[in-house]
């Protein structure tokens, strides 16, 4: 299982991530009454980025991007082996920082900005991930996700505080509107394509899929607060994280984007009023 | 057999007042470089003394009356000196804070009769720990200041030539700061502390500007404040309990002395006006003023690790009280809202003086819980903190003397123009806060246990204030590498003795990282026992194979990422302006139809979480939790 599970998630991840985006593009295009591309549409874009010169502004970026994808693949893959997970959140927190490399070390000025704000949703985000892994740790006395998965009742019974700290950094860490700061869909916009800006043919692609990846695991998160020992668990947790996940869409398909101090008051706001909360009296309680 | 202990200290005291009269670079430099490998040398024959003793707890010197003379009168020096410095600044009170816990003190000495007969000096492996750092952090400082003096003279024509003065001071705080660590006698220990004080404000005030004169005092009042808490608490203490050395007094205190648990608190006190921690953080920043070299072995490396020290002592006898439940938090505190404040600073160096009060507040925290695992991952953030800090200061210094600037924004792209200073800041950098690096296994560390103990308050700011040092270190990280398109060259002018101790420091701190379970297991973990006398592994094998995993990642994926991307065919483009480029990647065309030249800098949102914003707020704050611990700890709660 230690080996079996990270192996699953190095393949199936970006397949299962891809086929969400294209439920994504498709759900979204008939909230707005188009008829949308077809499911597959991500795997051709990407494809056809591949087939594409690798356009750069200075040649490090490639490096810096390549190493943001294999350290989101080993963040992944050490939450599937059933590893430390607040371990695994540090990790990711170091991915990201290499994602920001890639944006700032361009000097291009849409790209440079685009950086910052990544790195300011990164500290919108990393309390109540640290939390979620915290409140897991209060609860069954471990940060090993391969014991988590085994206990007796879903984490979300107790959790529910948490849970929803981490369903509102979920919308920051897609980069989904209203928090779209660093990058969006929609070049039509005052930073054209923030982070991604500079990045052209293979070195997009890897950016997808290791958004893809990111996705997956972030959603891995999520299920973990329904399972437990009970295998009825299991298609519970899917239904839950196709539920976030429309949700997700939901809310990028019917909010404006907000300004970047906003999110860090709100987003920190709901993790003290939600996990912070929830922690006080998990603690009492125990 | 222990001839290394009074030559840690009486050595460094001779070669500064030598230092002192000699008025000849070169000659100075020579002493220097003798009498630096001396110290190392003593230290590491310490160190193979104590463990070729089994590496047990040893105290020495029970019966000492002439060197207890020796400290009496050092101390009734020092205070002259102090109401002297006072007097001709024309700031009498703070003469008050030196002659008041002095006569104190001294009046004790001669009274008290009926005192236990016990040891002055103790050696065991925390005390031990300290004196590598200051023996081999400290020196390989010195080392650079003789280099960095003679650039920043250059440079700063306007300040008086006193390097005589700045070395011999320098030297005088080494000494004192092993007769501090080794000390096992209360009223020795406070003569040290005062020591420490005094040399940091002679040091803050080298320049002798305005600027660095109203801070020097800052400082002194502010530890000589720390001073007679720490004063007021031994002379209460010895004259209830009628014993002077520190680990009896932590012994009576979780017997449930009374006296010795108000003694404990006012030694916390004085640790956190010593660890610049809020309210006492403005002395540290204002200490920037002083030359790079005393920056970095006072006011980050050694001396407000002091503070830290005494904390690790006292945490057995905190774990659990009000007294260590008040500390925690406000650590936690400091932690958060000074790495906030970091956010909003442009000067690099008060970037620096910032994120060592914040990481000092972290230490605190770890010592205010007091459990083992906290203390443990204390020592760890104890050990990187000082070798990386060092490793900061000494290069923003070299740094600052190529670009003539120590602004942030002017390190843009340091890495085309500076190469090897920019590595050396990055690896410094990175051992702050990147995985798999040791400040991050410490915070792993302290995060569990202060759920362990259940502080909600600590989790909290553990939390959130580990989001906000991410952030502005990756910002500075970002600026370094960031691609420079204005070519100026800029020539390395640091020496080879500057470039000698950057070197060393770089080395150690990456092997430190990579031998951490190792230093745990055979350092940390007895020192552990001997605070607490029962210890368990604090990592599972588990966490250990976990994080050789994550080393083996951080360090080889960029590595081979880089290697494999070499021979990838890539097409270079301009960088996109919406079409606006000036034929090239740094002017534009503005609305005006004119070129403009592009500059990227970071927001720094200064006016927002500067420290104008938040300083005092936090200050006040702080202050009326440690009134409320005053109030509930003298009054008997506790």
């Amino acid at each position: 299982m230690r080996i079996l599970m990270p192996i699953l998630y190095l393949l199936l991840a970006p397949l299962v991530g891809g086929l969400l985006d294209g439920m994504d593009r498709k759900i979204s295009a008939r909230m707005q009454r188009r008829v949308g591309p077809p499911l597959l549409q991500p795997f051709y874009d990407v494809q056809k980025l591949f087939a594409k010169q690798r356009i750069v502004v200075t040649n490090s970026q490639t490096f810096l991007m390549i190493t943001y994808l294999v350290l989101m693949i080993a963040t992944g893959a050490l939450f599937y082996s059933g590893a430390d997970m607040l371990m695994c959140f540090f990790l990711l927190s170091t991915a990201g920082i290499f994602l920001y490399f890639t944006a700032v070390v361009t000097d291009s000025p849409y790209s440079y900005i685009g950086g910052q704000r990544e790195l300011f949703q990164e500290m919108c985000c990393e309390p109540a991930v640290l939390l979620t892994a915290i409140g897991f740790y209060i609860l069954e006395d471990t940060f090993q996700t391969r014991d988590l998965i085994h206990a007796d009742r879903s984490a979300i019974v107790a959790l529910p505080g948490f849970f929803i700290a981490f369903l509102f950094i979920l919308t920051i860490k897609m980069r989904k509107s209203p928090f779209d700061e660093s990058t969006s869909h929609h070049p039509h916009q005052e930073l054209v394509k923030g982070v991604t800006t500079e990045l052209g043919g293979g070195n997009l692609a890897l950016f997808q899929i290791t958004e893809w990846y990111e996705n997956v695991l972030m959603l891995s998160v999520v299920a973990l607060f329904i399972l437990n020992r009970n295998p009825w668990s299991i298609p519970c947790a899917v239904l839950v994280v196709l539920a976030t996940y429309f949700l997700e869409i939901l809310i990028d398909n019917t909010s404006a984007r907000m300004r970047s101090q906003k999110m860090l008051q709100l987003s920190w706001a709901v993790t003290i009023a939600a996990a912070g909360i929830n922690l006080v009296i998990l603690i009492l309680v125990r | 057999m222990w001839w290394s202990i009074p030559f840690l200290i009486i050595f460094p005291i001779c070669i500064g007042a030598l230092l002192y009269c000699i008025r000849v670079q070169k000659i100075r430099k020579g002493i220097a470089y003798i009498a630096t490998p001396a110290v190392m040398a003593a230290t590491i024959d310490l160190v193979v003394t104590f463990f070729k003793n089994g590496g047990q707890p040893v105290e020495l010197y029970v019966n000492v009356p002439v060197a207890s003379h020796v400290i009496t009168a050092g101390e009734i020096i020092l205070m002259i000196f102090v109401t002297w410095k006072c007097i001709r600044a024309r700031k009498y009170w703070i003469s008050l804070l030196s002659i008041v816990p002095t006569l104190m003190i001294v009046y004790m000495e001669l009274t008290l009769q009926g005192m236990e007969e016990a040891a002055h000096i103790r050696v065991d492996h925390l005390s031990l720990l300290m004196c590598l750092i200051v023996a081999f952090v400290g020196g390989l400082i010195t080392i650079y200041a003789m280099g960095y003096m003679d650039g920043y003279h250059q440079h700063h024509t306007e300040v008086p030539e006193r390097r005589h003065f700045f070395f011999a001071v320098v030297y005088l705080f080494i000494g004192a700061m092993f007769g501090f660590v080794l000390s096992a006698d209360l009223v020795w220990i406070d003569f040290f502390w005062e020591t420490t004080s005094v040399c940091s404000f002679l040091l803050i005030g080298y320049t002798q500007t305005e600027e660095a004169v109203t801070n020097s005092f800052r400082a002194l009042w502010m530890n000589l404040l720390g001073g007679t808490a720490l004063a007021v608490g031994i002379v209460y203490f010895e004259n209830v309990a009628k014993v002077s050395t520190l680990s009896a007094l932590v012994q009576n205190s979780q017997d449930g002395v009374k006296a010795a648990a108000v003694c404990v608190m006012l030694m916390a006190f004085a640790a956190l006006t010593k660890a610049a921690q809020l309210p006492f953080s403005t002395w540290l920043i204002g200490a920037m003023v002083a030359p790079t070299p005393s920056s970095a072995l006072l006011h980050s490396a050694t001396m407000v690790k002091a503070g830290i020290y005494i904390l690790f002592r006292l945490a057995p006898a905190m774990s659990g009280t009000m007294t260590g439940y008040f500390i925690a938090g406000i650590g936690g505190f400091t932690f958060f809202m000074t790495s906030i404040i970091a956010i909003g600073q442009v000067d690099a160096k008060k970037v620096l003086a910032y994120s060592t009060i914040s990481n000092l507040g972290l230490m605190v925290a770890c010592a205010g819980i007091g459990k083992p695992e906290t203390i443990w991952a204390g020592v760890f953030l104890m050990m990187f903190h000082a070798i990386s800090k060092s490793l900061m200061f000494q290069d923003v210094g070299a740094t600052e003397n190529c670009l003539h600037s120590r602004n942030l924004e002017d390190m843009h792209g340091l890495l085309y123009r500076l190469p090897k200073l920019a590595v050396f800041m990055f690896i410094g950098i990175a051992g702050m806060y990147l995985a798999p690096f040791g400040m991050l296994i410490s915070k792993w560390s302290a995060l569990r246990a202060s759920v362990d103990s259940k502080n909600v308050l600590v989790i909290l700011f553990i939390v959130f204030g580990s989001a906000t040092t991410s952030f502005y270190w990756s910002k500075w990280l970002g600026k370094i590498i960031s691609r420079t398109m204005h070519n100026v060259q800029v020539k390395d002018i640091t020496k080879k003795n500057e470039m000698f101790s950057l070197t060393i420091h770089a080395v150690a701190m990456v092997a430190l990282c990579a031998l951490f379970p190792v230093v745990s297991n055979i350092y940390v973990h007895p020192l552990l026992a001997e605070t607490f006398g029962t210890y368990t592994d604090v990592l599972s094998s588990a966490v250990m194979n976990m994080l050789v995993v994550l080393i083996l990642i951080v360090f080889l994926v960029p590595l081979i990422a880089y290697l494999s991307s070499k021979g990838l065919h890539t097409n270079m483009k301009l960088s996109y302006m919406n079409g606006a480029n000036c034929g090239n990647d740094n002017t534009f065309t503005d609305s005006f139809g004119d070129p403009r030249k592009l500059h990227m800098a970071n927001d720094y949102f200064t006016e927002r979480i500067g420290r104008h914003a938040l300083m005092v707020p936090c200050q006040l704050a702080v202050t009326a939790a440690i009134v409320v611990m005053f109030c509930i700890v003298i009054g008997g709660v506790a």
